[in-house]
């Protein structure tokens, strides 16, 4: 996207208002272009030839850099932000731009020779009478050019713009393809005559310059404009000749924009004339001149016809999504510089004829003027329409997200049963009898007595089966156990509980524990110390169900989650466990 | 044994105020009773206190003047009662105990030194340097004074010792259990955990680390996102064809030949295999039609499209590419409504630095149906944006060649307080959908982002070649958190 560096204070002149930087941005955003920061022309150097200096208070006037969609060649300029500004403030009217009426005979004419076909062959032109220009203006005219250069030329391949004093040349004008031993002339900034060949050698160190010599280097004829009597207008797209160069004190422009693709070349000098014809004494009108090709043909530029579009209502207002009456529609579209006449077909449609001016070679479709009502009628105002869609619960993808860490652990996963035996959550954990257990009523079998408070017995039991399986041995479930709670209808309640198990020669004390820590890790939990809120520790606990000494509480902000520890050697009989292991369990439902 | 001695000791007494004293009482080396001591004190049976004592010792030059006494005394005793001269003297003794003993003679008022002779003052001397000296080395006291004046002549040097004064600690008992770090196989067989008795653990310092695979985060990323558009309801599309022909990139896309994006600077065109051997004829020809001169109520570019621009092949720089050969085969059917979703590669002939690289992810999206609006866009973006965890959006009007109209998606990010752009997003240019041959009531919304940017924002890095490619951290890969997108 291109940007554009304009004065602040200019700006808000020209718009006939002063803003706070935020305010300006708000109103940027919402035209659709970006302000992207406000700096100062030493500062710009500082930071180009990156130097520490800090900003002083005479560094000037305080430039704004705006971004501008790269379809729209009328923000290019300052001329241009502030018209299109303060039509969308409804400030100003749409400007009409007028060709002057200018007699067969007086009209200026640009003969086109045949060998220019070889190598760029359009020109269009046009003139600017009685312009104005102060030191701002001129800068303006000249970084227009600039721009448009880099932007819609695509670096001057396909259009190049000349601009000239008209009073210093004479037409009829002549746009030929010569071989460039024949062309001489002093250029812009010299002040000696060059030959074109050597005029080329020449510009081969000239940083800004030699990035075009390859557009027409090759050619056996360079193209070339010339006045009546011979004096060299411009060679495009290199250099325009220093003779009709325009100064401040110009007052009478003639334009020529020399082309590889004629409609880039009609918008160039659209653009071109369309911003600066404001300056003029005639303000918007200007004056045509006649191309004539050597078939005879011959043109009149600049082509400032409106376009004119048929939009139905209905589809403006389907893109959208929201029902608007047409006289809003009608003035939203008249904010961004579009206007439009209502007309009603036979089937009783509402249809709006658009009139696309001559700035806005952007619009090409229906699409792009409901854009334009959506943009004025303000993008955020648009009420939403939600799909239909689906959430998750949070508390299963967590679960899997988790239980995927710990297999990546190394820790294979187990599935074991809900309901348990009585002495399996007390007596065989060297417990007293668990208070809080739901408790079956007639079950077939004394294995079936209550429903699990934790996941400790089944991953014992599944340790004892398996006394032959290779050691380590390292397990883990995640699955919810039945707490009774009184706050809940029907008197208990589901808790979703980790629990992971190293078996071994050793009892893997430090392996555990380094799972915790992992299980912290994935979830973003900061390890530390006793008494600190923000994260998780580690305290000695005392549960017989675990070997005094080698156990402990883990704490996750400020609250008990879990015991992990050495699993008490008269547990580990009581499960028919011959090796030493290790054991946590958690409360995972902590962590949402 | 040393633990023994001190075990019982402390049993009888209150306390060993001088473990160096102790060893040679008990008669140990000094250095065994301080590495027990260490031990005992680490489980807490004791607790020891360092106690630091500096002594003097004999410098070799000091060694030899305690044995044969100091130059001066030499020198004196070489002065007979009746004198000497000065070259007879010398010639007595060696050139060193002569000049230092000369000196000090004369300090001490013993010599008088005349031009040629030497002669007592005194009848008789005090070797007090080799009394001193004596005494040092058999470390008796010494007065201050003496110590200043030998350690000037550099006779004698400071050593440092360290010992401890011990008592009893919080778990002492007269005799120490075999402290032990685990609970074995072995302790189970024996029976014998019941006497382990365990060395502290440390609980403020972390477990060993987990031994395991790990996951990289990007792709963490990425599968959450896929879960949020399947729960979404989309499909995911076949982005796996990184070779594309400009046509399907670019030209299908309504994005005109002379775009910047189309130049080398910008997309990786390919020399081999540099152009694409075919491309759906009449479907082409279309194309070609709306970027020259309109149709379907547009007025076109007003440009000559050339066919070699679009047989050109580069490495795709959207899935959007993707997106048009799927909208494109959807018009070859009876319409139906979809919603299709792609994460994956796409290239940009770029400078490489910190926040940008040649190549990245993008994530992309699209509904196609009947008589969609912005309102419908705003909606599924909310949605879409909310379950990655950005709910405060807002849109600015922005341009992109192939919708309209278009809108940039900015979120409120509460850590940096102000608005950042997410995504891009608009409405298919009727010129894309309507040469496919979909129905005119047909609208496509869609969006766009890359994968990285909310990665690196949600795990804090900042540059984006630590997450991604071959300079990454390891490190980062195994520390990072589960990604809780979408939850």
């Amino acid at each position: 996207m291109p940007t554009v560096s304009v004065g602040r204070d200019r700006l808000f002149e020209a718009l006939g208002c002063t803003y706070t930087y935020e305010e300006f941005d708000e109103l940027c955003f919402k035209f659709g272009i970006e302000l992207e920061e406000a700096t100062t022309e030493k500062a710009m150097q500082r930071k180009e030839k990156h130097l520490e200096e800090e900003a002083t208070e005479d560094d000037g006037e305080i430039i704004y850099k705006i971004e501008v969609p790269a379809n729209r060649y009328d923000l290019l300029c300052l001329e241009g932000l502030a018209q299109a500004l303060r039509i969308f403030g409804g400030l100003d009217p749409i400007p009409t731009y007028k060709v002057a009426n200018v007699g067969k005979e007086s009209m200026l004419e640009m003969r086109v020779g045949k060998e220019t076909s070889k190598i760029r062959p359009y020109v269009v032109c046009a003139v600017l009478r009685g312009v104005t220009f102060d030191e701002a203006r001129y800068n303006s005219f000249i970084d227009l050019q600039d721009k448009l250069h880099q932007n819609i030329c695509r670096r001057r391949t396909l259009v190049a713009i000349g601009t000239h004093d008209l009073d210093t040349i004479e037409g009829p004008f002549t746009y030929e393809a010569l071989p460039p031993s024949e062309i001489n002339f002093v250029p812009l900034k010299q002040t000696r005559n060059f030959r074109a060949d050597e005029l080329m050698e020449f510009y081969k160190s000239d940083l800004k310059l030699k990035k075009f010599l390859h557009i027409i280097e090759n050619s056996p004829v360079y193209p070339v404009i010339y006045d009546c009597k011979r004096t060299v207008l411009s060679l495009p797209p290199i250099i325009n000749g220093a003779h009709s160069a325009i100064t401040l004190k110009t007052k009478n422009v003639f334009i020529e924009c020399t082309a590889t693709d004629l409609t880039k070349a009609n918008v160039v000098l659209n653009t071109m004339v369309t911003m600066f014809s404001v300056y003029c004494e005639r303000k918007f009108e200007v004056e045509p001149v006649k191309v004539t090709y050597p078939d005879g043909k011959s043109f009149v530029y600049p082509d400032l016809s409106i376009y004119n579009m048929n939009v139905p209502l209905s589809y403006i207002t389907g893109i959208i999504g929201v029902q608007l009456p047409e006289n809003e529609v009608a003035s939203l579209l008249h904010k961004m510089q579009l206007r439009a006449v209502e007309s009603v077909s036979e089937n009783a449609e509402v249809k709006f004829v658009v009139s696309v001016p001559p700035t806005r070679s952007d619009v090409l479709h229906p699409c792009d003027v409901a854009e334009d009502v959506a943009i004025a009628y303000g993008y955020n105002e648009i009420p939403k329409r939600r799909p239909a869609s689906l959430k998750p619960l949070p508390l299963s993808q967590f679960s899997d997200l988790i239980r995927s860490e710990i297999a990546m652990a190394g820790y294979t996963e187990v599935l074991t049963w809900i309901l348990c035996s009585k002495k399996e959550i007390s007596s065989m954990l060297n417990c007293e009898e668990d208070k809080s257990a739901v408790i079956i009523a007639d079950s077939r079998t004394s294995e079936f007595e209550v429903v699990r408070t934790n996941l400790m017995p089944g991953l014992l039991r599944t340790v004892g089966h398996n006394k032959d399986h290779p050691k380590p041995m390292k397990i883990f479930e995640v699955g919810d156990v039945v707490l009774l709670d009184g706050t809940k209808d029907v008197g208990a309640v589901n808790r979703r509980h980790l629990a992971a198990l190293y078996c071994g020669a050793n009892s893997g004390f430090e392996l555990i524990h380094g799972l915790v820590d992992r299980i912290m890790e994935a979830t973003r939990t900061s390890f530390v110390s006793p008494g600190d809120c923000e994260g998780y520790y580690i305290e000695r606990s005392e549960e017989p169900a675990f070997l005094q000494g080698r156990q402990a509480k883990i704490v996750y902000k400020g609250n008990r989650i879990g015991t992990f520890g050495i699993v008490h050697p008269k547990v580990l009989k009581e499960f028919d466990i011959p090796d030493p292991c290790s054991f946590v369990e958690l409360d995972m439902q902590s962590f949402l | 044994m040393a633990e023994d001695a001190i075990l019982e000791f402390l049993e009888k007494n209150e306390e060993i105020s001088d473990s160096f004293k102790f060893a040679e009482q008990h008669g140990f080396l000094h250095e065994e009773i301080v590495n027990v001591i260490r031990s005992l004190n680490g489980f807490r049976f004791v607790d020891a206190q360092d106690i630091r004592r500096e002594r003097w010792v004999l410098t070799e030059e000091g060694k030899t003047y305690a044995s044969v006494g100091s130059p001066e005394f030499q020198l004196f005793s070489a002065v007979p009662p009746e004198g000497i001269a000065r070259e007879e003297l010398q010639k007595k003794l060696d050139p060193a105990v002569y000049k230092i003993g000369c000196q000090q003679a004369i300090k001490n008022k013993w010599v008088e030194m005349a031009k040629t002779q030497v002669s007592r003052k005194v009848h008789h001397a005090d070797d007090k340097v080799k009394d001193s000296l004596l005494r040092i080395q058999n470390g008796e006291a010494v007065n201050q004074e003496d110590i200043d004046a030998l350690k000037r002549r550099k006779l004698i040097s400071q050593q440092v010792w360290k010992g401890n004064s011990v008592r009893k600690g919080p778990n002492y008992a007269p005799k120490r259990k075999r402290a032990a770090t685990d609970l074995t196989r072995e302790n189970l067989q024996r029976g014998d955990w019941k006497e382990l008795e365990f060395k502290e653990y440390n609980f403020s310092a972390k477990g060993q680390p987990v031994e395991g695979g790990h996951l990289h985060p990007l792709l963490k990323v990425r599968r959450q996102i896929q879960m949020i558009f399947l729960n979404m309801g989309f499909e995911e599309m076949p982005t796996n064809n990184y070779v594309e022909s400009s046509f399907w990139n670019f030209d299908a896309l309504f994005q005109p030949q002379q775009h910047p994006a189309r130049d080398s600077h910008d997309t990786f065109f390919l020399k081999v295999p540099s152009t694409t051997k075919m491309l759906p004829e009449e479907y082409v020809e279309r194309v070609k039609q709306v970027h020259e001169s309109g149709g379907y109520q547009s007025r076109g570019y007003g440009y000559d499209w050339k066919r070699e621009e679009a047989n050109k092949n580069l490495l795709r720089t959207h899935t959007t590419a993707v997106s048009s050969r799927m909208l494109c085969a959807l018009a070859q059917k009876p319409f139906a409504p979809k919603k299709y979703y792609s994460i994956d590669r796409v290239f940009r002939n770029e400078a490489v630095d910190r926040t940008h690289l040649a190549e990245f992810h993008q994530i992309e999206g699209l509904i196609c149906d009947r008589g969609l609006t912005l309102g419908d866009l705003i909606g599924v973006l909310h949605d879409f944006f909310a379950r990655l965890g950005m709910s405060k959006l807002r849109f600015k009007p922005a341009y992109n060649p192939y919708t309209e109209p278009s809108m940039e998606i900015f979120s409120y990010h509460e850590g940096l307080k102000k608005w950042v752009e997410v995504g891009n997003s608009g409405m298919f240019r009727p010129e894309m959908l309507l040469p496919m041959g979909l129905p005119e009531d047909v609208r496509v919304i869609a969006w766009g982002l890359s994968l990285e940017r909310p990665t690196m924002i949600l795990y804090g890095i900042d540059n984006i070649r630590d997450l991604f490619g071959p300079k990454v951290d390891i490190g980062l890969i195994k520390r990072n958190p589960i990604c809780r997108l979408g939850l």
